[in-house]
């Protein structure tokens, strides 16, 4: 009767090891959040604010990426159009995981003042997203504010993102 | 002293109707003779329907069958080089048609004309790109917008909205949200009409609060678990309250700051 033996071949057999490997592999992933160089609208004049000398991000180890092969993070900066939903949704899927998704301002969280036929109404309708950012524009230091709630985020999270749920949240 | 209005619920109610407000007519000033205006009506001669000026600005009812032939006479002998704009207003619940205008610039005089002329629901207008280049995004908006067919235009394609749009959103009949194949277009186009039912329908009021929801909402004073289904009956919970979360803002607070 070895039942009550741990099973070092199956997953999570050494908690303790893993343990400290999700530390090790958070630290790295939270520590250099990649951005997708993408605005949409006027928050993105932030968000370049943001990635600018005043505010820095790249203290932050955020840098943003030309390419979503090379980007962890999607800011969706400003207001996402019907006609452009496709595309963003299509850079969310280029990007390799794992992949965040912070919605900045409001248009990006509910469709904002934009209650009309050509407005996405949230990108939660296609995104998932991980932080809502409000405000209209938001200022570089909410953005900032967000990216470290998404470094605290990560850093609770598992390290094997098959274990978290919230990937592909609403569409599974 | 001031009459007393009840102020319980000014917000359900508008303080005024605009039942009897008439909006306000620009005057239209004939056209002076001897003028540059006067000139440009005598050359298009029996093509004006009515001319008028209206704020400085020339405006010419032609028939819209003649729009190019008008056109070509302004460019040519009137000296109106450019098409700053072209569109149409949809008059269909009053009249039955489109009423579409061409506003031209004369930069040698620093004159404008518009010239406006009316279509039926249906019926196609000729182009004027041959004439004016920058009429041709114009023509492609008007085509998306309101419907309205160009003939002869080189590329007669929706400018603004995606090419697989249904439905002209200027007309009057269009809902300012959107019909329903705009309110589940993104969902259609990137999951399938199958996942319209896991998305569900737009959330139109931002400020939306369901008292059903407990996962986004905390309900102080009735705190349940996360996610737990209260749809049904709601537990009657006797309020607690916390020193941490109500504060009691008639006692002086501490003062934290010691410079102060």
């Amino acid at each position: 009767m070895a039942q009550h033996q741990v099973n070092y071949a199956s997953a999570a057999g050494l908690p303790i090891a893993l343990t400290s490997v999700d530390k090790l592999v958070n630290w790295g992933r939270s520590n250099s959040l990649w951005p997708l160089t993408y605005g949409l609208a006027c928050c993105a004049i932030e968000m370049m604010a943001s990635g600018a000398s005043r505010y820095d991000f790249d203290r932050m180890g955020t840098i943003f990426r030309a390419s979503p092969r090379q980007a962890d993070v999607m800011i969706l900066a400003g207001t996402l159009s019907k006609k452009h939903s496709e595309f963003a949704r299509r850079l969310y899927d280029q990007m390799t995981e794992p992949k965040w998704v912070i919605s900045m301002g409001s248009c990006a969280n509910t469709g904002g003042m934009f209650n009309t036929y050509a407005t996405v109404q949230g990108v939660d309708r296609i995104i998932p997203v991980d932080i809502y950012l409000p405000g209209c524009a938001p200022r570089p230091e909410t953005l900032q504010y967000a990216l470290m709630m998404l470094q605290k985020k990560i850093r609770r999270e598992s390290a094997n993102m098959n274990n978290n749920t919230k990937q592909n949240l609403r569409l599974v | 002293m001031r009459k007393y209005v009840p102020k319980d619920n000014v917000q359900g109610k508008a303080y005024y109707t605009d039942r009897y407000w008439v909006a306000p007519r620009v005057p239209r000033e004939a056209v002076e003779a001897d003028s540059h205006f006067a000139t440009v009506v005598k050359a298009l001669g029996r093509s004006a329907k009515e001319s008028y000026v209206e704020i400085g600005q020339l405006v010419i009812h032609i028939d819209a069958a003649k729009n190019l032939e008008v056109m070509k006479k302004l460019k040519e002998s009137c000296g109106y080089t450019q098409c700053s704009e072209q569109s149409a207003v949809d008059y269909l619940a009053q009249d039955g048609e489109f009423e579409l205008f061409y506003q031209l610039l004369n930069i040698t005089e620093a004159k404008r004309v518009r010239v406006v002329c009316r279509i039926k629901k249906g019926e196609a207008i000729e182009s004027i790109t041959s004439l004016y280049k920058s009429a041709n995004f114009a023509e492609r908006e008007m085509f998306d917008m309101f419907g309205i067919k160009v003939n002869n235009h080189p590329f007669l394609k929706r400018i603004l909205m995606p090419d697989d749009w249904e439905g002209h959103p200027l007309l009057k009949t269009y809902p300012m949200i959107g019909d329903e194949f705009a309110s589940w277009y993104e969902v259609d186009k990137i999951f399938g009409k199958e996942y319209r039912d896991v998305i569900g329908p737009e959330n139109r009021d931002p400020s939306r609060i369901d008292r059903y929801d407990t996962k986004r909402f905390s309900r102080v004073g009735y705190e349940v678990p996360f996610d737990a289904d209260i749809s049904a009956g709601e537990k009657e919970q006797a309020i607690e309250y916390s020193e941490t979360i109500l504060v009691d803002y008639t006692k002086s607070s501490k003062q934290l700051d010691e410079r102060r």
